[in-house]
């Protein structure tokens, strides 16, 4: 049994991970210094669903994919710029903040407004994919609310493989606790997929895939409205960088035995 | 005053397990009334465990269906126990089973929800949570005035609730499923073999392995087979927690050769895990923030690499040794295997 998916993908942009980040205190609750200078990337985890809903789309004919996105649209469409070539997908975007301080639970209800608007949407054949934990909130509670304010029941995190079986169910593989895995049969879609790592290597850039995404990316990015999302009745009482740095020994030029016998004795001490 | 709900499952001995005593002691840090909440396939001999924690009242949810670690089940038992115990703020432990559904029952109970918290204290005479942003890097304190507040608490954040057993007076609520909670069913979990398992949570020592281990050595070849011997010999003869950086996990996905053993589980930092291990040994990794992040809850760490001058010798190391990865954990194993065999 096939069934051609509509696979919605949730996921904002985040500052690159090489960036040095530090707090400051706006007008409006915490943010980052220079946010609107940091270079940005699509948040990994959310990368990994789009490419896992690329594959599964280019599997079952009829499928696609769209990618539903809150994030300052200037920003959002130079990391398009990157992205668009690697999968196939339509952008749906909301011109809103990318903060890790904004609330959760504001940032769900817009995503699933905007999911419902979606022409054609069929829920029989929706699949909601998105990143698992974020790299900003990294609070792992967008999907479920949008998943909940979409009806859907059926939820998975931290997922690192979906398998369609021939009857229509999907075998889905979600990380538990100590390295292992929980197995799960799901009857078919509606479903949310928090994805994790996933099982498939970032694709290629592919111009031809950009240019076709590219066409719809720059419509899409016109027409982004905009939202509101802060964090209504949350008061931070300190948003601070970690303390403590730690005064580096470094051992140069010693002999790989005495290394060893030091490293030995602070194992096992 | 709060009515303070800890929330916890049941684990197949029928008992609680370490993370759920460690929200119970956090819970009862706060002060206010306190609730238990629980659920399984019986909760009974669970509230008898902690009969003696001064709760008000106990609640459960309890039969066949809710063993398994099913959000749609779990979520409606969560949300029943919640509203029978009329709680403000609510918390778990944040073990997977409840980060599948807790922000989904926050938004069912129209409240909020805060996720792996760090601690919880008062502030003014009202609850308030620490947690970390983008990605460990920097640390909030923060309050809300919604209610129900749902508090997700990491495990190893607190010291478990140890009190007296007895006979707890179990209050039974009941949830009706019907066929559209049961659309999914879990059919098991795979781990590898136990001599395979190389992740392991309570682990004195989280052992790192970088990159470096399957780049080109000083004789221009790769040593990949060599690399996997040190490794897995110095993993069975100290136990320690293996994880990798990214960028060693990702070489399968470029065609290199690989640690056969290693897969993204492993993987430390920005797109991995944070573990809690009160020492950690880096070996062939450059030490830079995005794999560093992960190392944010271990206590002592020491690094070996080539590089004097790597991201672990700029304040996120206590000792950088400069050497030969190779060489120095092919003496440390045959230091550990002899003081094994004394």
């Amino acid at each position: 049994m096939s069934i051609a998916y509509q696979i919605v993908v949730c996921g904002s942009i985040v500052p690159d991970p090489l960036q040095t980040l530090e707090p400051v205190s706006g007008h409006a609750g915490p943010a980052l210094k220079n946010e609107m200078m940091l270079p940005a990337v699509l948040d990994p985890w959310v990368s990994h669903a789009l490419f896992e809903a690329a594959h599964l789309a280019k599997s079952t004919p009829g499928s696609k994919v769209w990618l539903v996105s809150i994030a300052p649209k200037a920003k959002l469409q130079q990391v398009m710029m990157t992205i668009a070539q690697k999968a196939p997908f339509e952008l749906v975007a909301v011109d809103g903040p990318s903060s890790g301080f904004t609330e959760a639970a504001e940032a769900a209800g817009t995503l699933a407004d905007a999911i419902k608007a979606i022409p054609g949407l069929d829920m029989k054949r929706v699949l909601v994919f998105g990143g698992w934990e974020s790299a900003s909130r990294g609070a792992g509670a967008t999907m479920q609310m949008v998943g909940e304010r979409l009806g859907i029941t059926d939820q998975f995190q931290g997922v690192d493989k979906l398998t369609v079986n021939a009857d229509g169910s999907l075998e889905i593989l979600e990380r538990i606790e100590g390295g292992k895995h929980q197995v799960s049969k799901c009857a078919g879609p509606p479903a949310v997929l928090g994805w994790a790592t996933g099982s498939l290597p970032e694709p290629p850039n592919n111009p031809q895939i950009g240019m076709a995404n590219m066409r719809a990316i720059m419509p899409a990015l016109q027409r982004a409205k905009p939202a509101k999302i802060a964090a209504e009745g949350v008061t931070f009482a300190s948003v601070t960088l970690p303390k403590q740095l730690r005064e580096t020994k470094i051992v140069k030029d010693a002999p790989p035995d005495e290394i060893a016998r030091e490293i030995v004795a602070w194992v096992t001490g | 005053m709060e009515t303070i709900l800890v929330l916890a499952h049941v684990e197949a001995d029928g008992l609680l397990a370490k993370p759920a005593l460690e929200a119970l002691a956090a819970a009862k840090s706060l002060g206010g009334t306190l609730v238990l909440g629980l659920i399984g396939a019986d909760v009974q001999p669970a509230a008898n465990k902690i009969a003696g924690c001064g709760a008000a009242k106990f609640v459960g949810v309890a039969g066949a269906d809710f063993t398994q670690a099913r959000y749609a089940t779990d979520a409606a038992a969560a949300a029943a126990i919640a509203k029978a115990a009329g709680a403000t703020v609510i918390i778990a432990p944040h073990t997977s089973r409840w980060g599948r559904v807790l922000a989904g029952v926050a938004q069912r109970l129209g409240g909020r929800v805060d996720t792996h918290v760090t601690a919880v204290s008062l502030v003014n005479g009202a609850p308030a949570v620490t947690r970390w942003y983008y990605r460990q890097r920097m640390e909030a304190v923060l309050q809300r005035v919604q209610r129900p507040w749902l508090i997700a608490l990491d495990p190893g954040c607190v010291a478990p609730w140890q009190g007296e057993t007895g006979t707890a007076t179990l209050e039974a609520v009941a949830v009706n499923l019907t066929d559209a909670h049961k659309r999914t069913t879990v059919t098991g979990v795979r781990a590898p073999k136990a001599e395979e398992q190389t992740i392991r949570p309570d682990a004195k020592l989280l052992f790192v392995a970088g990159a470096g281990w399957t780049k080109k050595q000083a004789d221009g070849q790769t040593h990949v087979e060599e690399a996997e011997k040190l490794i897995l010999d110095f993993l069975k003869l100290t136990g320690a927690s293996l994880g990798s950086s990214k960028s060693l996990v990702d070489i399968s996905g470029e065609g290199q050769a690989v640690l056969p053993f290693m897969t993204h589980l492993n993987q430390i930092g920005q797109t991995g895990s944070t573990p809690r291990h009160p020492k950690g040994l880096s070996t062939c990794c450059h030490g830079e923030e995005p794999h560093t992040v992960g190392w944010r809850f271990i206590n002592e760490r020491r690094a070996i690499s080539l590089d004097p001058n790597c991201g672990w010798a700029r304040g996120k190391a206590d000792v950088l040794y400069a050497a030969d990865a190779f060489q120095v954990m092919a003496k440390v194993n045959e230091l550990l295997a002899a003081k094994k065999s004394v």
